[in-house]
């Protein structure tokens, strides 16, 4: 049975990337906006880094989102859920009432990612640092059973300051791993501040480097280079990669971007007019 | 590495039932550096390519399990019941939320555990894992029973906890009749009608010779092997607090949120009945020869006799 792959979309082009991105930041703040609470910030500077992955060489069929050798995608920071949603939502995995309902009573779209709850979630997220360990779980047994589907993972960079990450940093290159990737969402802020405050990490792909892994270093709004990456990481079977990412925290809103207050903040109506004429 | 003895620890019975389940290839098993205690090294000598080795780093152990439930796999992750507790966020939100099938399994549970000192003595973890929605929780007496509620597991449908112990105690049960236990029905060990003794864990044992020395003084009770902490068979409570009128709970485990926590819930909802507990007071334990701290924690067969004739005088 031949299946509609996204991973067979390679040649889509950047404009049509960003078009696709632009549209999803607008589910995102719509959509925070009418649940009056969700983390707009993580969302706006990962969308476009998860459009780059499901548009090109993410393995995914839309009309079967639950097909066993789907590539994997461990939304590790879940709290950044109305990204993954919208993409979900842009793809017809879910709906446009389903946007709607987010963080409502009943809504398959929960407050964070979760597997249980949505078709085309592959993790249960909302604790941080949990979702490398999840991912290396997942390329462990799509080896075993010689699948070719590969594994990808999102993190923050503030979800670095959990020891889990590096657990599963050390495990993934000791047991040999090359399909599992991850991409860190490098925004420089977390929860309460940025992270120089908070507890700065440091140079984060040297210290995958150091556990082993392919370091990329990549704008994490350029879609040129966020293409490029993804697809040199995916090709390569032989390791794992970091994709180190930087990016501005809520890209796209003037207002929000390097803005530590819309970590966890909704907009208020007449922020949502500002944010919609500038994505418009 | 032998084979597990005859009549051995109850972790000895964890390790020759992944050895029979084996042959399933979706069973896959993951240690984090006490296989040899846990016994998963039996698996692991057999078959290599399906044992994953994590290290000292059970957070990462917990979510690499789920990950391989979620992709079709029966993960049998084992380590230390106290450092499985380390894990218990990730056993919670990476496992038992989503309902991923994985089956945990903490050896060296309780002060049984003995010289190693408080560190190593989980008395907590039966409570804990109880308080998890999705989770069941065995806690069984000897090899025999072990092995065979881990045989069942592989046809369960939500994750497990199940607690094995260090140390050999007598077989409670038979090579046939181990064959009738059921995970979430506890097992009647000896027919009673003065007093209920349920017990689980190493402390079945115990309450066998306590039930033994009542007899001798004219006191006839029964002695349940409660082996799954959840779902708790309520059903077989409820009959035991009409039959006999009094209950007694025994566990090496904290008095609070285990077996006797169970155990009193469901009687305080639904049949106020007697009950005295046995099983460590709110206090942690420390180095000490096996018998030496039961005696010392006040768990041992002395302290079951008095409980026992405590709840007759309460009826």
């Amino acid at each position: 049975m031949t299946r509609v792959q996204r991973g067979a979309n390679i040649s889509i082009s950047e404009v049509q990337l960003m078009e696709i991105a632009r549209k999803c930041r607008i589910d995102i703040v719509e959509m925070v906006h009418k649940a009056g609470a969700g983390h707009p910030g993580g969302s706006l500077s990962a969308i476009d880094l998860i459009v780059g992955l499901y548009e090109t060489e993410f393995r995914f069929d839309p009309a079967n989102p639950n097909w066993d050798d789907r590539d994997r995608f461990v939304m590790s920071k879940g709290h950044a859920s109305p990204a993954v949603y919208s993409m979900l939502h842009h793809l017809g995995v879910i709906t446009q009432s389903d946007i709607d309902s987010f963080r409502t009573l009943g809504s398959i779209c929960q407050g964070h990612v979760d597997m249980k709850w949505t078709d085309g979630v592959d993790f249960s997220a909302g604790s941080l640092g949990m979702g490398l360990s999840f991912g290396l779980g997942c390329a462990i047994a799509a080896r075993m059973d010689s699948s070719e589907r590969n594994i990808w993972v999102m993190i923050g960079d503030g979800e670095t300051q959990e020891g889990q990450i590096w657990e599963a940093a050390m495990a993934t290159s000791f047991h040999n791993i090359g399909n599992l990737n991850v991409i860190i969402d490098r925004n420089r802020i977390q929860n309460d501040d940025f992270m120089e405050v908070q507890m700065e990490i440091g140079d984060i792909g040297a210290k995958f480097q150091s556990f082993g892994w392919k370091v990329i270093e990549i704008d994490g709004h350029n879609m040129t280079e966020i293409v490029e990456a993804i697809k040199q990481a995916n090709n390569d079977q032989t390791q794992a990669y970091a994709i180190v990412a930087h990016t501005i925290k809520g890209k796209g809103v003037s207002f929000m971007e390097n803005n530590p207050a819309f970590h966890g903040k909704a907009p208020t109506d007449e922020e949502l007019v500002l944010a919609l004429e500038e994505l418009s | 590495m032998s084979a597990p003895s005859s009549g051995g620890a109850s972790r000895d019975g964890y390790g020759s039932a992944l050895l029979k389940l084996a042959s399933d290839q979706r069973v896959v098993v993951l240690e984090a550096d006490l296989g040899k205690s846990t016994k998963s090294c039996l698996f692991r000598a057999e078959n290599p390519e399906r044992t994953i080795s994590m290290g000292i780093a059970e957070q990462n152990m917990m979510l690499v399990s789920a990950g391989m439930a979620s992709s079709g796999k029966i993960p049998f992750a084992s380590t230390f019941a106290i450092f499985t507790e380390r894990a218990f966020e990730q056993v919670r939100n990476g496992i038992a939320r989503p309902g991923l099938v994985v089956h945990i399994c903490g050896s060296h549970g309780g002060i049984h555990t003995g010289t190693d000192g408080s560190s190593a003595q989980s008395i907590e973890d039966l409570a804990i894992y109880r308080t998890i929605p999705n989770m069941t929780v065995l806690h069984p007496c000897d090899d025999l029973s072990t092995e065979e509620l881990t045989l069942q597991l592989l046809n369960h449908d939500r994750p497990s906890y199940t607690r094995t112990a260090r140390n050999k105690v007598p077989r409670v049960y038979t090579q046939n009749n181990v064959k009738e236990i059921k995970i979430g029905k506890g097992s009647i060990v000896k027919e009673g009608n003065d007093v209920a003794i349920i017990a689980c864990g190493v402390m079945v044992n115990e309450a066998k010779i306590a039930a033994e020395k009542l007899s001798e003084e004219g006191i006839n009770a029964s002695v349940i092997d409660m082996h799954t902490i959840k779902p708790l068979d309520g059903e077989l409570i409820g009959k035991l607090a009409k039959e006999c009128g009094c209950i007694v709970t025994v566990e090496d485990h904290s008095v609070i949120g285990g077996l006797g926590g169970g155990v009193s819930e469901y009687l305080a909802r639904n049949i106020p009945t007697p009950l005295e507990m046995v099983g460590v007071e709110d206090r942690f334990g420390e180095s000490g020869d096996t018998s030496e701290l039961m005696s010392h924690l006040n768990i041992d067969f002395n302290a079951i006799i008095s409980a026992a004739k405590a709840a007759i005088k309460r009826k």
